[in-house]
């Protein structure tokens, strides 16, 4: 995935605001990519272009050898099906299905078959493989965050975005789902971009970018918790 | 408190409007209905005023049978035409001027009768005194016709038909059609006389084509100026004979707009009928919607509960909100009523009741009625949600996606409902079996029960819900996708407001099912009774089949070639055992064109009677019959035959006379039906003969069995399609209950359509979502009120004495195919408001 000179800019003339300032990444393969800041950076407004919600005032974003920033909604709902996984703060499970029927909501929208050996082991993957016929209701949150990132990979999408996958999760449950999507590049090799603002979901990237200002201003490879804390502290300096 | 409750109003201005839209179609309703009515009595009045404003006095005659005062066959008798000059000549007499009246119809040029369904009246007046002022006639155009080559016509027709002065134009009374030139265009009074024709005479010619020769039906009479009204009166009753009547002029026009404003009436009670069924399914609406609204808002009331609000002042806050609905709703309901008065006056023309109408009359009633009534239904179905809305924890505030607490009686709601249903049938049942009841305390009971009942189910309802959407929703699901798979589950969701949505359509498809069985038990009996009775090979009607037509016909057909028997059933009124009723004549002929079922002893003639009059009477063959006419005179008759008549139908009423009895006691006869026999049967030759003979009588029609059965049954159809439009209103209001409980769910999942479209549902996949959801709550309430309304047809005509029960197949295909289509009718903005939802904004959405 590859992103060019990204500038989002809302509202006209004297009193427009530049969330983005101009932006440009790109994301390998089998890496997983923290995108951290402070609050007003930038930084959801960057994932919603990135995974085409949103449409940037100016700039490119190719996943998968496509332009997404010029296709209409229904391209663009298609190659949603197709090439991009979400995981939400919120989890947003529908609350009428059981967990395995939400894991396998994007394929039977898309009207397509699940291959029973990838469901199987992605169940047991992520944990919930004795979980199957529960319903959100009759899950703790961690359980629920399991079920939405199985549901975000059972596609196999090209590239997943989680937005504050732990952000509504007590400490330890989110050091566990943290466990899982660091284990999901590892062992699918999935593409991961993920927003959050904790220093520690950060330690898990390969790659941390720091944005201020609608600007990635610091990357730091594989960094530790620490030194996230240090760069972030000097940001809000 | 009161200030946050209406500002809360106005940031929901959409989800406001959602649940007044119920309520102003039901106020306008009954706004529409009074100012229809209201506008049509005020024609009327307007209409007697002006026609008697020349006059101080009218004379009429009058029927010692008491009731009918009009100039209808068999109705007031004329009286001699000897009284006018003894009139002109009392002391206080200024002048007066008098006519001769009969139903007549004018003939286009295409030989076919005008206003078959309206009528026409017909007059013979005096043309050297007609232009004296005192005659309601006025002269538009033209001349008086003053011999019997000439016709003067009213001013509609001649506008509408393209008749001028100087155009040939036909006319029938109670004998053959004739030709006329016409003189002259009139009209009568200063009022709209509605769809009404009007064909003017000279009084000769009026006094022969109306059988009426050296006769008068009325007198105008202008006093000398300074005369009190009593005073003139006193001295014209005593000339007066006693088949004649005086009244002041005043008073003849509030007793002919008081004759008009009780059918005017009817009118009224039956269309607030429908307004209130209206107003019933609206409260069902209004009551779901704020129950959605409510809950929605419950972290809302929770604020506000830890900010320090009382229970009471949330109560407040909601109640104040419903009586602002509810007004306003009340409001724009009063003045679309002014528009709905003006559609259902169209209907109403168009199945062929075209009243006179002054211009449209808004009373101070319409307006207080609309507006309280709006209201107080508004706040009644508000209750429940609002006392819901006191029982919400300010710890809610700070729980995400925290719910409504469960209402205080919840835990009582199955056996409530199980009560409530259980009292239901009961009534129902009292009603429609217990046969030592009168017939108004049984379909009182009924009524009742049907209201209780709706109530119960709406109740139970929401048990229903699961297991009536997984049949139901069933095919979406196998071959909807996912979207016909959610959609189902959406259905399933919520019982209690999917039940509710559905209950509100579930009334009205009852009541139009409860119509459609009773209309086909009718039919059928009805067809039944005819293919018992009918042995002729033709039956001879007036153009319309109900107003009796003039014998002229039935005799001109006697003498057409390959007739055998022709036989008639005259129609009148007669006072007998003290009571004015119907009486049918006819003929010894009757037996060999009309199966009768005769009670052992009868011989098989006229006079005979109908078993249930003969048992209630105590007759026998052989007892004697005393009728009193109209005109005074008494027949005294000895009774030969019992009939029992089938139940479907008959052409006979209680009593009937012979034809020979009937043409000597009434002044005009006319015949009801007639039945004829040819040799060779029913052939295109006959037929061809019969309407030869019948050229000159283009009132009256010739009819086969089948299209005879046809004809008659016109009457029920058009009174069918008449309910059923009445009855969508109400369905058109449960719709919108479809609408904003969809809109509401769009809303409240937000963000789960948010995330369904980010996993890739399209636009389209979402559209067709929420379509299906909408289906099969039409579904659902299709499967509850169509068998409620099976189930209430068959007690209904089982509690006035109807025995013949025919669920209609054929029809409740089209009402079910009719849910669907009203499903997706209603889907239709919910589903364009889903499918718009910008995803970025929904997965935001708090």
């Amino acid at each position: 995935m590859q992103a060019r000179d990204l500038v989002r800019r809302y509202g006209e003339g004297a009193t427009a605001v530049e969330a983005l300032r101009g932006i440009s990444l790109e994301v390998q393969a089998g890496e997983l990519v923290a995108v951290m800041g402070p609050s007003g950076s930038g930084k959801s407004t960057l994932m919603h272009i990135l995974a085409g919600l949103d449409k940037p005032t100016s700039g490119t974003v190719t996943i998968a050898g496509e332009e997404i920033t010029s296709l209409d909604d229904r391209k663009l709902t298609l190659l949603r099906r197709r090439h991009i996984g979400f995981v939400f703060q919120f989890f947003n499970l529908l609350p009428m299905l059981t967990a395995e029927e939400n894991v396998l909501l994007p394929l039977s929208i898309a009207g397509t078959k699940p291959e029973q050996r990838w469901l199987d082991d992605l169940l047991s993957r992520t944990g919930i493989d004795n979980r199957r016929t529960h319903r959100p209701s009759e899950l703790s949150g961690g359980q629920q965050q399991r079920v939405a990132i199985a549901r975000s990979l059972v596609s196999r999408p090209t590239i997943l975005f989680a937005d504050e996958p732990t952000g509504n999760l007590d400490s330890r449950t989110g050091g566990e789902i943290l466990d899982l999507l660091r284990e999901s590049v590892d062992a699918y090799g999935q593409t991961t971009v993920m927003v959050t603002h904790e220093a520690r979901a950060a330690a898990i990237a390969d790659r941390v970018l720091f944005i201020a200002d609608g600007l990635i201003v610091r990357e730091l490879e594989r960094a530790t918790a620490q030194q996230v804390l240090d760069v972030m502290a000097g940001l809000d300096a | 408190m009161i200030g946050v409750a209406l500002k809360g109003l106005l940031g929901r201005k959409l989800r406001a409007s959602l649940t007044a839209i119920a309520i102003v179609l039901g106020i306008a309703m009954v706004s529409g209905t009074y100012v229809l009515t209201d506008t049509i009595k005020a024609g009327f009045s307007g209409l007697f005023t002006t026609v008697y404003q020349g006059a101080d006095a009218i004379v009429s005659g009058r029927s010692a049978i008491g009731g009918g005062d009009q100039n209808g066959p068999g109705l007031a008798p004329s009286f001699d035409e000897t009284l006018l000059p003894r009139v002109r000549a009392l002391p206080d007499v200024a002048d007066a001027g008098g006519n001769v009246a009969y139903p007549t119809l004018l003939v286009g040029r295409n030989g076919k009768v005008m206003a078959a369904q309206a009528g026409g009246l017909g007059f013979g007046i005096d043309p050297k005194r007609a232009d004296d002022a005192i005659d309601p006639l006025k002269l538009v155009s033209g001349r008086w016709p003053t011999n019997g080559t000439q016709i003067a016509i009213d001013v509609a027709t001649s506008e509408k038909k393209n008749f001028a002065v100087g155009d040939m134009i036909g006319a029938v009374a109670s004998g053959a059609a004739h030709r006329y030139r016409i003189a002259g265009i009139v009209k009568l009074g200063d009022a709209s006389i509605g769809g009404t024709t009007l064909a003017v005479f000279d009084l000769a010619t009026g006094q022969r084509i109306f059988h009426k020769q050296g006769k008068l039906d009325t007198i105008y009479v202008k006093s000398k100026s300074g005369v009190a009204p009593p005073k003139l009166i006193s001295e014209l009753r005593g000339i007066l004979p006693p088949t004649a009547q005086v009244r002041s002029a005043a008073a003849q026009a509030k007793h002919d707009t008081d004759n008009t404003s009780s059918f005017t009436s009817i009118i009224q009670d039956f269309l607030l009928a429908f307004a209130g069924i209206a107003l019933f399914v609206g409260s069902f609406v209004i009551a779901n919607t704020l129950s959605i609204t409510i809950a929605q808002r419950t972290r809302e009331f929770a604020t506000l509960r830890t900010l320090g609000a009382t229970r009471r002042q949330v109560l407040r806050s909601v109640i104040v909100e419903a009586l602002v609905i509810g007004f306003l709703a009340s409001v724009v309901g009063l003045f679309a009523g002014l528009g709905l008065a003006k559609l259902l006056n169209q209907l109403f023309v168009a199945l062929g009741i075209d009243l006179p109408k002054a211009s449209t009359v808004f009373a101070t009633r319409t307006i207080v009625v609309s507006l309280v009534l709006g209201t107080v239904v508004t706040l009644l179905a508000s209750l429940r949600p609002a006392f819901r809305a006191t029982r919400v924890e300010p710890i809610a505030a700070a729980r995400e996606g925290a719910l409504l607490p469960p209402s205080r009686l919840a835990r009582f709601g199955l056996p409530f409902a199980l009560v409530t249903s259980a009292a239901a049938i009961a009534l129902l049942l009292f009603g429609a079996l217990d046969s030592s009841a009168t017939t108004k305390q049984r379909l009182l009971a009924i009524g009742g029960g049907v209201l209780i009942l709706f109530f119960g189910v709406a109740l139970l309802a929401p048990r229903l819900v699961t297991p009536l959407a997984r049949v139901l929703g069933a095919a979406g699901a196998r071959f909807g996708g996912t979207p016909g798979r959610l959609a189902q589950q959406n259905a399933m969701r919520a019982p209690s407001r999917t039940a509710a949505t559905a209950s509100a359509l579930m009334i009205g498809l009852a009541l139009v099912t409860v119509v459609a069985v009773l209309a086909a038990g009718l039919k059928s009996r009805f067809e039944g009774s005819v293919h018992a009775l009918f042995h002729a090979d033709y039956a001879l009607t007036s153009q319309n089949g109900f107003i009796p037509t003039g014998i002229a016909s039935a005799n001109a057909l006697a003498h057409a070639p390959g007739v055998e028997v022709v036989s008639s059933v005259r129609a009148g009124e007669a006072k007998v055992f003290g009571k004015r009723i119907g009486i049918t004549g006819t003929d010894a002929q009757m037996p060999r064109v009309i199966s009768i079922d005769w009670v052992p002893g009868s011989a098989h003639v006229p006079p005979f009677v109908s078993k249930d009059y003969a048992k209630k009477h105590g007759l026998h063959v052989g007892s004697p019959l005393t009728l009193q006419v109209p005109s005074g005179r008494t027949l005294r008759l000895t009774i030969r035959g019992i009939i029992d008549p089938p139940k479907g139908g008959s052409p006979f009423t209680d009593v009937t006379i012979p034809n020979a009895v009937f043409d000597r006691a009434y002044a005009n006869p006319a015949n009801l039906y007639s039945f004829i026999k040819m040799t060779g049967g029913v052939t295109s030759e006959n037929t061809t003969r019969l309407n030869t003979a019948l050229q000159r009588f283009p009132d009256a029609k010739v009819q086969t069995e089948g299209q005879f059965e046809k004809s008659q049954e016109q009457g029920i159809t058009l009174l069918l399609n008449l309910l059923y439009v009445l009855l969508s209103l109400s369905i058109v209001v449960s719709l919108f209950g479809i609408v904003n409980t969809l809109i509401l769910t769009v809303f409240e999942r937000t963000r789960e359509l948010g995330m369904l479209r980010a996993v890739g549902m399209t636009r389209r996949q979402v559209r067709n979502m929420i379509r299906y959801e909408s289906v099969v709550t039409a579904l659902i309430g299709a499967a509850l009120g169509i068998p409620i309304g099976i189930g209430l047809g068959a007690l209904v005509g089982h509690a006035i004495a109807y025995p013949a029960f025919t669920i209609p197949w054929g029809t409740i295909v089209v009402f079910v195919v009719a849910a669907v289509i009203a499903g997706l009718l209603a889907a239709i903005f919910p589903a364009r408001r889903a499918g718009r939802l910008n995803v970025l904004e929904a997965l935001q959405y708090e």
